[in-house]
């Protein structure tokens, strides 16, 4: 089975500043991965190219089989940025409405998946209310149902679940795993809590615009000698400045 | 689909908006109102004082509505202390004017009646002493109009250029900081990851802002020429294309230049350098009389082009078969702004 996207030899500067460099990544059908790194460090630059949003300097991105940009294989991707970009003057259902008529989902196709992505996210009883009106983790859930409207085959979610409570992360964890399991959607996630990253399939250390290591958590543990994926974080930090300090 | 979909989105957001209905569809009304009562209010009987002065001439100065006021003595002092607007002194045979000129226009007009009567009454004078030369001096010129009559106002030549006006300046704000709003919100990125092509997108803004853009001109239109009276000597119908045309034109040069700006402040800043130099060039002001360079710069701006085409149609009674040039021109700009659009959204994606 072919992996769902090929990364090969990135590079993206925005002006003069490099902020991708060589990056190469595989990540195969079915697969939860997950993209750890501080701050500033590319992953959602990385994301992006991968939607086809910014342009590679050089470098090929293959999505589902097909060289990225392309307008097709969008309909497949369900994907969640970093920012809430919702339109507050609608209510969070004309929200879902109007995304699920860019993917040229039917009425009938509308008002099931609506009604599954608002249930998953908790807010079927706001779905009237204007969104100007929500709370921050109301957004974000929005947002979060908003990438799943069209049951895309690929979900990218960028920092899904910050200023979301406990309780409602636990269950937005859970359906992104049975998603995976039984739908066998592939699915990337970019994290900051380690626990998360813990849960997912497969994890990729970004820093300074190039991946560090990348493997199961377990795997990065081994390859660190610790006993957590918040030491493997520490220390690749610790390693890349003796690196930088050698150099 | 998607452009229906984004169309009623567009369109939701804008009927939410009530304050930016109110400036869409109230503002230009007020305004055109405010302009109509500031230029067709009674202009105030000019006040002139004299000294010496014999009774015929004061009598025919006051029948051209100027208030005569007579005094012993008088000076330039005389003139402000009494708030005059100038003084007639006869001395010795001669007869001297001292304007107060604080307003020009004021004092040029006042001017031009008093040589008028004073003229007549020389005239009178030898009428009187050689009647023979009456019969050819009597005659009265009678004046004839081209456009207008003895009653057009400068309004009623302004008018036609300043709803032409209106329609542009309020669609260009408000179209561009539709797209803008949505690029700083990010909602224009979060578009570009769902499978919609840009040529989606700029129609659908086109036809969104553009059925608010019809209903705005139409009410506008139907203001000017049915409540304020202001003279439309040919077709209505004529007015509101051209007014249409116009309004695609400031929807697609909105939009446009919504991507140079990154803010709703910066998009204010185009007001100054794009919207009002527009009006300069609109017709109000003779092209003729300008340095050639600006007259080339006229040629650029879709404003000159409305204006004459509006002025034709509303003042001159012309048809559009006479107007023709200036809706080409006007078409000529809304597609290439159109197909700038398109580039200039590759910013955000390349297909
Ligand atoms: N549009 C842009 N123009 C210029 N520089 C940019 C732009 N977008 C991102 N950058 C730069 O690229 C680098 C990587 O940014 P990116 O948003 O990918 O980081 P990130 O890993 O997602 O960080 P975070 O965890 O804070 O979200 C940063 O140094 C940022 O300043
Ligand atoms: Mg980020």
């Amino acid at each position: 089975m072919n992996p769902s996207i090929i990364v090969q030899k990135v590079n993206k500067s925005f002006g003069k500043k490099p902020v991708l460099n060589e990056v190469n990544l595989t990540i195969g059908k079915g697969q939860l991965y997950g993209l750890i790194g501080p701050s500033g460090a590319g992953k959602t630059t990385l994301v992006k190219m991968i939607v086809g949003m910014e342009k590679a300097n050089s470098g090929t991105i293959h999505v589902l089989d097909e060289k990225m940009p392309n307008l097709a294989i969008l309909q497949e991707i369900g994907y969640m940025a970093q920012s809430n970009a919702l339109y507050l003057e609608l209510t969070g259902e004309e929200n879902l409405k109007f995304f699920a008529s860019l993917f040229k989902l039917n009425k009938d196709e509308q008002r099931t998946r609506i009604a599954y992505a608002s249930n998953l996210v908790n807010l079927t009883a706001d779905l009237k209310k204007r969104v100007a009106a929500y709370s921050g983790g109301m957004k974000r859930r929005l947002s979060l149902a908003i990438a799943l409207i069209q049951d895309p085959q690929l979900l990218i979610l960028d920092e899904p679940t910050v200023g979301i409570d406990p309780e409602l992360k636990l269950s937005i964890w859970n359906e992104l795993l049975r998603l995976k399991n039984d739908e066998g959607k592939t699915i990337i996630v970019t994290t900051h809590v380690m626990d998360e990253a813990e849960r997912c399939d497969m994890v990729a250390m970004v820093r300074d615009g190039a991946i560090l290591a990348s493997g199961t958590p377990d795997e990065l543990k081994d390859l660190y000698h610790v006993g957590s994926l918040d030491e493997v974080f520490l220390k690749a930090g610790v390693k890349q400045h003796e690196n930088l300090g050698v150099n | 689909m998607r452009i229906s979909a984004l169309i009623k989105r567009i369109t939701l957001q804008l009927l939410r908006d009530k304050r930016t209905l109110g400036l869409m569809f109230v503002a230009p009304l007020l305004i055109l109102t405010l302009m109509y009562f500031l230029f067709n209010g009674n202009t105030v009987d000019p006040k002139l004082g004299v000294v010496g002065i014999d009774e015929q001439l004061v009598k025919g100065l006051e029948k051209t509505d100027i208030q005569v006021i007579e005094y012993e003595k008088a000076s330039s002092d005389t003139v402000i202390d009494k708030d005059l607007d100038g003084l007639l002194e006869a001395d010795s045979g001669n007869m001297i004017l001292t304007l107060k000129n604080d307003d020009t226009s004021k004092a040029k007009a006042l001017q031009m009646k008093v040589n008028q009567v004073a003229a007549a009454q020389v005239q009178k004078k030898l009428i009187q002493q050689s009647p023979a030369a009456g019969g050819m001096a009597t005659k009265q010129i009678d004046t004839k109009y081209v456009y207008g009559n003895k009653d057009t106002v400068f309004f009623d030549v302004l008018s036609p250029i300043l709803v032409g006006y209106f329609v542009f300046f309020f669609v260009f704000i408000i179209s561009g900081i539709g797209l803008l709003r949505e690029r700083t919100t990010g909602t224009l990125d979060r578009l570009m990851s769902t499978p919609i092509r840009r040529w989606e997108i700029v129609t659908a803004y086109l036809t969104g802002y553009g059925i608010f853009a019809i209903v705005q001109t139409v009410i506008v239109v139907i203001y000017a020429i049915n409540v304020l009276d202001i003279v439309l000597a040919g077709s209505i119908f004529d007015v509101i294309l051209i007014n249409l045309l116009l309004a695609l034109v400031a929807l697609a040069l909105g939009i446009l230049l919504s991507s140079f700006a990154a803010s709703e402040f910066q998009m204010i800043q185009f007001i100054p350098v794009v919207v009002i130099p527009q009006v300069f060039f609109a017709g109000i002001f003779p092209l003729d009389g300008m340095a050639d360079w600006l007259q080339a710069v006229a040629k650029i701006m879709p404003m000159y082009y409305a204006g004459d085409a509006l002025k034709a149609v509303m003042y001159k009674g012309m048809g559009l078969g006479e107007i023709s040039g200036d809706i080409i021109a006007l078409a000529v700009f809304a597609v290439i702004f159109i197909a700038l659009n398109i580039v200039a959204l590759k910013k955000y994606r390349t297909l």
